[in-house]
This record gives C-alpha cells, structure tokens and sequence, in this order.
C-alpha cells in the first residue's frame, strides 16, 4: 500500500537524522490458531514518546510482550539500538534497558513498596544492604521524576495511582531507558493521569524513550510524538502525531471492514420492555464499572451499545441478565423490577421473559463438557416442557434440542455430540437457538459473533433481526462497530461506565463513533443530559442520557482498568489537544449539568 | 511445690510433644508460602520415622538414622513436587496419595526387613538421641524456681529439640531478611510477578519443597529415633493434620507457628495428664474435648470467626504462563 | 494456550484409568520384586484370593460395597466441584445412628430395622457432610481442610460416646452393646452358603440401588444437572440461575448420607456392634475408588470392586507371603490416587494429543459453516 512505501521512505530519512531505539521487523506471534501479530513493522524512535493505538484484541499488548521477553515471537526480527537480538526473558530485556509497566500491576500486595522494588535485583543474600540502596535511590528518583511515593507502604495500602509510580520506579531502578506502558491511564483519576504525563515528560527529557500503549486518542494526542494504529494484529500505519488528529486515528483504529449489509426494514417500536434506571454496578473486586446509566429498549427495536470493551458493558449485561447485583438503581421487565441479589437471580430474570446470549459462551453460556443436548436446557431445566417434577426427560430434552439444531442449522446436527466438538460459530448457534428458541419478550445479546466466521456472521445477524420484527425488544452489546452500526434502529455509546452519546445508525459515521468510544465527544453525536436530579418517570425515556460525575467520582481506585474519566479540570490546557472535531466533556464538582439540546438529526 | 512441679513436668512434656509439630508445621510453612498446599505432612513424617529407625537400627548411628530420615522425607518430597509442580496436578490429591503411600511402604517394608508387625526393633542407646544436659545444669538445680525451670524444663532435651525451636528465628530471618525469603514469598502471592522480574517459579517451589522435605523427615526422625526408641506402625497418629492445622492458625507465620504448636502440644500434654484425674468441681474431663480442640479452633478460624486466615494468594494454583 | 479437545468418553471412562492402574502395578510389583518376593505369583495368589473361591469372592463384594458407598460419598461431592475427604468422619459417626436404631428394634423385625437404620445413620451422615458444605458455601471455607478437621472431631466424638455412652456397664472393651437378633442384618450366606463366612449382605443390594440411584439423580433429573453444571462450570451455573451455594450444601449432605451407608453395613452387617473405628479407611478409599471410576456409578461400581478384590486378595497374600502384609494394598491404593488424581498429565496430555490429531484428519472432511 502507499502507506508502506511512505513509511519506508519516512524511515530512511529519520534513521539518518535520529537514532532508532528499537526496530521491529515482520514480528509474528501465534496463540494455537490465533494469529496475534501479523508481520508486524515497527520503528521506535530514541528519546520519542511513541503511542501504539488500537481495539481490544489489536495485538498492542502481545506485541510488547514479546519486546519484553515475556514471549517469544514465532518469526521476525528485534532490533534494539541498532543491534540485533533475540530476547530470551524479561531479565534479557531489562539488561537491554527494556521496561515493562503492565496494565495489570506485576506487584506483590502485602509487599512493601521497596521489597516490590528490588524484587529479582537483590544485591545480595541479605536484603538489608538492597534495601538501603533502593531507599536512596527511590529517592533519587522521586525527586527528579515526581515519583513520590512511601517507601515503607505496603501495596495494598497504596492508591492505584501510586501502586503505578511503584511500577515506573521498579523499570527506572532496573535502568530501562525505554519505558514501556500498557494502558496506563486505565486506572487512574484524571488528576493521576496529569501527573502520570508529567512525569513521561520529565523522562523524556532525560533521554528515555517512551512507549504507550493505549485506546484513549486524548493520550495519544496530549503526550506521544508518533503513534502507530494497530487493527486485527496487523500494524495499519504510523503517523506523527502533530500531523494527524483523532478522527483519523479513529477512522484507523475501527477500519473499514466488510460493511454487513444486513436487509432489514424500518423499524416499528412499540411499549418499553425494559428498563434500566441509574444503574451502579460494581465488579467482584469492588470497583465501580457501571457509574449511574439508564435507557430503556422498546419492543421490536435494536438498541446496540457500542464501546471498547472494559468500559462497563459486560457488567451492565449481567445485572440485567440477573447475575450480578446493583449497588443501586433498578432493572424493569414489563413494569417488574428484576434486580436480585441472591445467586440463582438469572432464574428469575428468565421466567420473567428476558434471554440471554452472554459475551463469553464458553465462560457462560454453554458447559462445553457436556453434549450439546445437554446445553440446549441451560437455564431452562426447570421448565416443564423438559420434565414434570424432579425429573429430567431426555427424550424431551433431545427432541428440543433436534429441533433448535434443525432451525439453526446447527452443524454437525448431532445432539449428542459434546459441545467441545463444535466450532465457535456453531457453538454460538447453539446458544442463540436456545435463548431464541425460548421465546423471550426482551433478548440481550453480547458480542454474538465473536469468534465466529463469515458464513455463521450473515445467520446470526439475520436470527436478530428476525427476533425484532416478531416484536421482541433486543439489546445488542458489541465491540464491533459494524455489527451495532448495521443492526441497531439507535445507538448507545458506553464509555467508563457511562452512556457518552445516542446516534442514529442512519446518519452517525465510523468517525463519529469511534470517538466517542474513545473518549471523546463528536458533534454528531449528541449527548443530551440530565442533571442527576432529574428522576421523574417519563425523563428516562428512549432518548434522556445521563453522564454524571459528581465528586464521589474522583476517589482513587474507583475507575476500572479500561475506563477513563472524560473531565478535565480547568488547569488542563495542554496544547494540540482540541481538534477540529473533538471536544471536551467537562464536568468537575463546580460545573453544574446544564442541559444541552443538540437534538441534530435524531431518528 | 508439688503444684509447681507438675506444672514443669506438665511443661516439659508440652516441649517434648511440641517438637514434631513445629518441625511439621514449619515444614508445611516453606511449602504454603511458595504456594504450593501440602496435605501430606503426615505422610511424610511418617516415612521419615520409618528411614530413621530402619536406618539407625542397622547401623547403630543415631546420625545417620537422622539423615536418612531427612534423605526420606525429600524423596516423598520430590514426588509431590513433581506432580504438583512438573505435572500441574492437583495437590490436594497428591497430597492424600502421599499419606497413603507413607503408611502402606513403612509397614510393608517394616514387615518384609524386620518382621515384627511393621515395627523396627528396639534402637540401643548409640541409636538414639540422647539428652543434653545444658552447663551447669546440674548445679543450678536447687535454685528456687529458677533452677528448676533451667533443669527441668530447659536443659535436657536432645538435640533435635533445641534444633526445632532454633529454627523458628531461622526460618523468620529466612524469609524476612534474605533474598531468598523475598522471592519465595513472592512466588506464593504473585507468580506473574515473580516471572516478570526473571526469576523462576517452578524452580523456587521446588526449592521450597525440598525444605519442606527436609522437615517433615527430621520430624520424623525425632519420632523414632529421639522421643521413641523405634519406629511404630502408624505413629504419627494425625500429628501432621494437627500441624496443619497450626499452620493455618498461625496465619503461616513462623513466630505464631511456634506459639500455635505450643498451645497444641500443651493441649496435647494436658489430656495426657488428664486422663482418669478426678478434677474439683469438674470431675473427669473428657480427653477427647482436648483431643479434637485443635481441630475444632481450626474450623472456626476457617469459617472466619476468630479473624480470616488468609493463604498465599496463589496457593494450590499451578503456574501456567497463560495469555 | 492449548486448543487440545477433551478426550472422547471412552479413552476417559477406561483407557485412561486403565494405563493409570497398570502404572500403579507395576510400581508394586517392583517393590515385592524389591523384598524378594515374585510379583507374578503375588499376581496369581491376590486374583486367588479375591475371585478364586466363594468366601473369598463373597469377601470381596463385601468390601466392594463399603467402598460403592465411600465412591459415591467421594463422588456427588466432585460432581459439584468439591472435594470430600471426610467420608471416614461421616460414616464413623453415622454409626450412632445404626448402632441406636439396631439395638431399640433389636427385638423386631430386620425389615423395621433396615431401612430406618439407614435413615438414622443416614441423616447423622449427611449433617457431618452439610455442615463442611455450609461453611464453603457461605463462608468459604475449604472443604478439604474442614472435612479433615472434621475427620479427627468425629473420631474424638465417638471415642468419647463409646467409652462413656455406648460402653455397657461393666464392660472394659470400649464397644457398645450387641445386636443379637432384628438388628442383624441378613448376610447373604443364609441363602446361599456359596459364600463361606463372608459377611457380605444384604446391604449389597442397597449398594446396587445406590448406584442405579445415583445414576438417575445425576443424569435424569433436574437436581443432578444443575449438580453437574456447578461442578462443570460455576460461570455456566450462575448463568443458568442455579444457586452455588444451595447445591454445594445438598451435594455435601448426599454425600454425608452415602457415607453413612458404611456405617448400616459395618455395625449391623458385620461387626453387630459399635467398635472403635470400625471404618477402617474404607472412607479414604472411597477417593481412589472415585478417581478411577471417574466418578461415574459403573466406574465406580467396577473400581470398587478392583479394589474389593485387592483388599481380600491382599490378606490372602497375606497369609500366603508373610513377607507380604495388606499394606501393599495401601501402596496400589496409594499410587492410583497419585497417578489417577495427581498425576493426570502424566497419561492425558500424550492421549489427548493423539486423539486431537486423530480428530483433526477426520474433521477436515466434516468442515461445517
């Protein structure tokens, strides 16, 4: 492609102007048939702060992996300072100056900030001597770089945001000089992430060359010198970043797959089916992934909600489906609240007429041990269709599961086949025969062509749509654009907990969305709020949004590892930030929610 | 007095039936902590027992019987190490298979070398442990209370004793204060984190499981060849469930290790005592009360109501570098 | 990460606990081969012993259904994810309900005491299971540790209640008073003297029951699927709307009341009285039992017979071999659990290869869309 080419070209005039800290050349990386990084080209440039941006699954993180030596690629050539090599392990890679601050803390919790430290770089046999070292040193560092952070403190003891300083002083007291962060953002208050930049600025200035993996277009505009845009494992291009901008990136990120035409008429929605009211979700180790939504999906409407995923949809999908409890707020079926807090909830959510085709179906939705008759009852064991009383009738059960395989063309049509056996897209017809086959009034649907291929896609898609104009009202949740943008009749953007934008499939465009996803609001997508006042019946209807952030918000720790607040403080003013099609979304204690009607082009 | 010598005596048996606990207990410690669950502390001991009689018998060598008991203790050692660690098996099982094969080989082997019922034949001194009178010992012997407890309760013991309870300093300053110590707490809570800092989690549970190893068969060579004079069939009677037991009590931590195989060999001391006494007021207390308190302050603690007893994060978890 | 399938329901019902237990074999019969004994007539002598003549095939089922009973109490537990250790405790205290039902209806009818001495024993067993059940349920104890802990208590309990409760006055045994007439279960041998003076009796039949029993309640009916689901797949469970915490607890008590089943056979059936640890072990061979029968009633039905026929050959071979003792049934019985249940990877990961390249040429013709 011209692009190529253009890099190519790019690339020799800057090796000739500036040294290139790590070059990366065809890196290829298989997971048993999944291929992760695809012929991957990457240059690095010394003393650059470099952004690596891409979806869920883009292959960013395995690929740093292996610059990490925490894997090894399967094909390819490294080449650090112009040398070449082959990093064996993560130890190999320090002794390169390669440092590693992963999104998920490689930290020891009941550990000490300073045992964190010089864990795996003790000096000798007794710690007392590293100890005292690393104290001095820690010092050092905190001072030059902003680092500060408590050095007796245990790790569990620790904010998040510090539990990542932690992380950053453990690869400056390794002696990296090119810092890796994966994510980094993720789990930090927006005032953390300030400082977080500040503190990349400072290293840089030293010397280091920095890289930042990362979905957020803000971070990558605010801070990075280059970026690269990773999509499917495959490296899309590298662009610096003052010549390009956010909607670019966006257009990038998401690409322009296969557009699925998928034949459907108008829309015809009629009474609310489902409800959801201020919801509050936190996850199982506490944090608040799901940070005050409501909307509501009418019958025989698609409502899709769009959004990388770590952004709180998965949680939101579980309380409604019954299997997670709310901190507050409420889920209505029909008028009938069906939150419930003991663990058999989703027994109750689905004798209330909601189905259930969750994100994961070999984590959920389907026991791939047992034979594929056997799943085709999941959830529905108790019914009496499948047997009076105690008892189980198989042949009921298989008859039943015939007739799902016959109807969705499930291949091979053997029921007692054991549901390993099955491919992903048939597994995945299995688990929409049967939520399908239960004819629910409300289907909730997550990812449901995840790992599925083509010729499944078109049927699954299909199905859906059929489901939607018998009437049924169905909540799609996808992190493929794409799919929500050819299903939906509206479009909900989830972004750190909160619904950021409603668009109209028929007039939002890649770009539009791919920002919002991102963080950043585009002007046509609309976000019409509501104070959080606001709670009377009737205001939370198909198009009233709320994206709160009061300041219970700003407690550290409360932000999932995805979600990234979109507020900026009055003192953020970092230049190149504003592009022509982004904006801010502020909202601190002292701003007040004013509403703000932009209604453009709603359907 | 002789309130306050039943006291010591009643002391001096709590250290002497303390012993094996603490050994087993720092033994299954070592192990625990690197994160890998070690049921098989019974086993192990016994099979330690059973070498260091067999061993001590026909060589007449009270230290060749103790290092026997140690060789012992780490080849059971290894086999659970290896299907733990090498195979990623469940330890639990592996666990319980341990203790089976202990009590089946020391008696089959008891029978097929010495022929009396899974026993070993009597050890003469030489193979033995004999006590060690600490200095001045005997001089000190009539000074008012003092003396008595240096006498008695102090001096006396055979070496493994003074061993045992030396180990509990060690093994806090092991962990603590040492480089090792840092790492193999490490592999027990984060694994990840360990690999990411270039240090090897297979190899380091190994390491703590041949320490593990170590133990359980001085354990069990105090058994046979320092409490006893030669290996009974089955004579470890639970000892390492209760060590188990102690260890979860303490919270895996050595210093409360000590104090929670004290206060079990004290119980264990006491319904000894106990048994057929017509107390005041009481009558005759059942020993099997005393008998099952360990067992039952372990429940409790475990169903979180005397505070959470927390393991190694990653304990009984194979260590698979996943996606 | 490995896309390896599991292996079909025959390589892992048979071939693998087969390659396990010639493992464990031929490890033994290194170490008879070690104390000079010849393995091969150790072979001839156990196979004998166990299945040679009638008292001794009959001795064999008669420690087969102790061992039915502690397989299942072993394996309900696993089909819900969890592990029992603690049949031993359950069935030693169960027998307080056996050994209390037999003596009050001593004077009635076997056919009154039958039944509600399993009832007794039955309940006082599923207690000792539910409360280990109850503590992982809600307050997340592991089962293992407690039903170990558990094991020991029971073991004080009754020592206690026999010394001071059970004992008759006068007695120094510490024992319980004897069954002498209803309260004796019918022993095979009345009906057919085939058996010799093997003690196996009629709580064969129940053991065979079980089994059927156990089949239809994991298999056919509502209950033992969502047992099964949980054990499968806690995720797939919570999905389904199937309470963990409900079936963890149910799945303990029906082991407890398996478990208790032992204790109806050994006081009533063999030893007609209440004896110190009267168990034996059965309840920890319930676990190999389960393991090599992958927890399945005809795999367990048929490992417990194995393992009948090992313990009755072992005290054959006993007798025959004094080199010998039935100690090395524990070592057999001691290796399977390692290579059966710890030791897993050892056979499974070469066969499941096998089989996923075996399964892969055959798919490639099968392609579905």
């Amino acid at each position: 492609m011209a692009e190529k080419s253009q890099n190519k070209m790019r690339r020799k005039k800057d090796a000739a102007a500036s040294n290139i800290a790590i070059e990366l050349i065809g890196i290829n990386k298989h997971f048993g048939p999944v291929h992760a990084n695809k012929d991957i080209d990457l240059r690095i440039i010394q003393g650059a702060v470099h952004g690596i941006v891409g979806e869920n699954g883009a292959g960013k993180t395995t690929l740093m992996s292996i610059l990490y030596g925490f894997y090894r690629a399967d094909s390819g050539e490294i080449r650090v300072n112009d040398k070449q090599v082959k990093i064996k392990d993560s130890s190999h890679a320090l002794q390169l100056g390669i440092g590693m601050v992963h999104q998920h803390f490689m930290l020891v919790d009941n550990f000490s900030v300073l045992e964190n430290v010089i864990l795996g770089v003790e000096d000798n046999f007794l710690l007392a001597t590293s100890l005292k070292k690393a104290r001095a040193e820690l010092s050092r560092l905190a001072k030059e770089y902003e680092l500060e952070v408590d050095p007796d403190a245990l790790i569990e003891d620790l904010s998040v945001g510090q539990q990542q300083r932690v992380e950053i002083l453990k690869a400056l007291y390794r002696g990296a000089e090119i810092l890796i962060l994966d994510e980094p953002t993720g789990v930090l208050t927006p005032a953390e992430a300030d400082h977080l930049f500040r503190v990349l600025e400072t290293l840089k200035k030293q010397g280091k060359t920095i890289v930042i993996i990362t979905h957020k277009l803000r971070e990558i505009m605010a801070i990075t010198d280059e970026v690269s845009v990773m999509r499917r494992g495959a490296m899309v291009g590298t662009l610096k970043t003052k010549n390009t901008d956010p909607a670019q990136l966006a257009e990038l990120m998401v690409g322009r797959s296969v557009l699925m035409t998928v034949e459907k008429g108008k829309a015809n929605p009629k009474e609310v089916k489902l409800e959801v009211e201020d919801l509050v979700v936190k996850d199982d180790i506490g944090v608040t992934r799901v940070k005050g939504v409501s909307f509501n999906v009418r019958a025989g409407e698609i409502v899709g909600i769009a959004g990388v995923s770590g952004n709180g949809q998965s949680e939101l999908l579980e309380v409604i489906a019954g299997m997670r409890k709310p901190e507050l707020g409420e889920v209505y079926v029909n008028e009938k609240a069906i939150s419930s807090n003991k663990d058999d909830g989703a027994a109750k959510v689905r004798k209330a007429g909601v189905a259930h085709v969750p994100e994961d179906r070999q984590e959920q939705g389907l026991v791939v041990n047992f034979e594929q008759w056997e799943n085709s009852i999941l959830g529905y064991q108790d019914e009496d269709k499948y047997g009076k009383g105690v008892f189980l009738s198989i042949n009921a059960c298989r008859n039943e599961a015939k007739k799902q395989i016959e109807e969705f063309d499930v291949r091979p049509p053997n029921p007692r086949l054991i549901t390993a056996n099955f491919s992903g897209g048939n597994q995945q017809k299995i688990v929409l025969a049967r939520e399908i086959s239960s004819d629910p009034e409300v289907l909730i649907v997550g990812q449901p062509t995840r790992g599925v291929d083509i010729g499944a896609i078109e049927a699954i898609h299909n199905n859906i749509i059929a489901m939607r104009d018998s009437g049924k009202a169905i909540l799609l949740v996808s992190v493929e654009l794409d799919e929500i943008r050819s299903l939906s009749d509206r479009i909900l953007v989830m972004f750190d907990g909160h619904i950021v934008g409603e668009a109209d499939p028929t007039t939002a465009t890649e770009g539009d969305l791919g920002l919002l996803m991102a963080g950043v609001s585009g002007s046509r997508a609309q976000r019409t709020t509501a104070t959080k006042k606001d709670k009377t019946p009737g205001v939370s209807g198909s198009r009233a949004q709320r994206t709160t952030a009061t300041k219970k918000d700003k407690t550290p720790g409360v932000s999932g590892s995805r979600a990234q607040r979109t507020t900026a403080t009055k003192k953020d003013k970092t230049p190149g930030v504003s592009g022509s099609r982004a904006q801010r979304v502020t909202a601190t204690k002292k701003t007040k929610m004013t509403p703000t009607n932009k209604t453009k082009g709603s359907a | 007095m002789e309130m306050f010598d039943n006291i010591i005596f009643l002391l001096d048996s709590m250290v002497r039936l303390t012993v094996p606990l603490l050994l087993a207990a720092l033994a299954g410690l070592y192990s625990e902590r690197s994160g890998v669950f070690d049921i098989g502390l019974e086993g192990k001991m016994l099979a330690g027992a059973f070498g260091a009689a067999a061993i001590a018998y026909l060589t007449g060598n009270a230290w060749l019987g103790m290092l026997a008991g140690i060789g012992v203790g780490v080849v059971m050692a290894l086999i659970h190490g290896i299907a733990s660690i090498t195979f990623r098996g469940n330890q639990i099982i592996a666990g319980v298979a341990i203790n089976f094969l202990a009590a089946g080989l020391t008696v089959f082997l008891g029978q097929a070398w010495f022929r009396q019922g899974g026993n070993t034949p009597a050890l003469i001194m030489e193979g033995r442990f004999q006590a060690i009178e600490l200095p001045f010992a005997e001089a000190l012997k009539d000074v008012p209370v003092l003396g008595g407890i240096y006498f008695e309760l102090i001096s006396g013991h055979n070496i493994i004793v003074y061993i045992a309870f030396a180990l509990v300093p060690f093994t806090y300053w092991l962990l603590y204060k040492t480089r090792f110590g840092l790492r193999l707490r490490a592999t027990g809570e984060n694994p990840k984190a360990v690999d990411t800092a270039g240090i090897g989690v297979n190899a380091m549970r190994f390491q703590a499981v041949l320490i593990c190893g170590v133990l359980t068969g001085l354990a069990g060579a105090y058994l046979s060849i320092a409490l006893s004079a030669g290996f009974i069939k089955g004579m470890t009677v639970g000892m390492g469930f209760i060590a188990l037991a102690a260890l979860i009590f303490a919270k895996w931590r050595p210093w409360y290790v000590l104090w929670a195989t004290l206060l079990f060999g004290f119980l264990n001391a006491l319904q000894i005592r106990l048994q057929g006494v017509d107390l005041p007021v009481i009558g005759q207390v059942p020993v099997q009360a005393i008998q099952a308190l360990p067992y039952i302050l372990t429940v409790v603690l475990l169903a979180g109501f005397i505070g959470k007893a927390v393991g190694p994060k990653a304990g009984g978890i194979p260590y698979v570098k996943e996606r | 990460m490995s896309v390896r399938k599991p292996l079909p329901r025959w390589a892992d019902i048979a071939l693998l606990p087969m390659l396990n237990l010639l493992l464990a074999f031929t490890i033994s019969g290194l170490v008879v081969l070690m104390v000079g004994e010849n393995p091969l007539e150790a072979m001839r002598i156990l196979l004998y012993g166990a299945f040679g003549y009638g008292e001794g095939f009959g001795y064999t089922l008669h420690f087969a259904t102790n061992f039915v009973f502690a397989g299942l109490a072993f394996s309900i537990a696993s089909h819900a994810g969890q592990f029992n250790i603690g049949a031993e405790g359950q069935a030693y205290l169960a027998g307080i309900g056996a050994i209390m039902v037999g003596l009050a209806l001593d004077q009635t009818h076997w056919l009154l005491v039958l039944p509600l001495a399993m009832l007794g024993a039955g309940a006082i067993g599923g207690i000792w299971g539910f409360i280990p059940g109850y503590l992982a349920a809600k307050r997340g104890s592991h089962v293992v540790i407690t039903t170990i802990m558990f094991n020991f208590i029971a073991a004080a309990i009754m020592v206690y209640l026999l010394n001071n409760v059970f004992k008759p006055m006068g007695q120094m045994a510490p024992e319980s008073a004897s069954v002498t007439n209803a309260g004796k279960l019918p022993q095979l041998r009345e009906f057919w003297d085939f058996f010799g003076y093997a003690p196996v009796n009629v709580m064969m039949f129940v053991a065979i029951i079980a089994l059927v029993g156990t089949f239809i309640l994991l298999w056919r009916t509502e209950l033992g699927y969502k047992i099964r689901t949980m054990g499968q797949n806690p995720n797939a469970a919570r999905y389904a709307g199937i309470s963990n915490s409900k079936i963890v607890m149910i799945a303990m008590t029906i082991a407890g009341v398996f478990a208790g089943m032992i204790a109806v056979n050994e006081v009533l059936g063999v030893q007609n009285r209440l004896v110190i640890d009267f168990v034996f072990g059965y309840g920890f061979v319930g676990i190999a039992v389960g393991l090599m029968g992958r927890n399945h009633p005809i795999g367990i039905a048929l490992a417990a017979i194995l393992f009948g026929a090992l313990y009755q050959g072992g005290l054959e071979l006993a007798f025959e071999m004094p080199a010998i003792t039935r100690e090395m049934i524990l070592v057999i019985q001691a290796l399977v659990i390692l290579f059966t249940g710890a030791m897993e990877g050892l056979f499974r990961a070469p066969l499941e290869m096998i089989f996923t390249t075996l399964d892969f040429n055959k798919k490639s013709s099968e392609q579905e869309g």
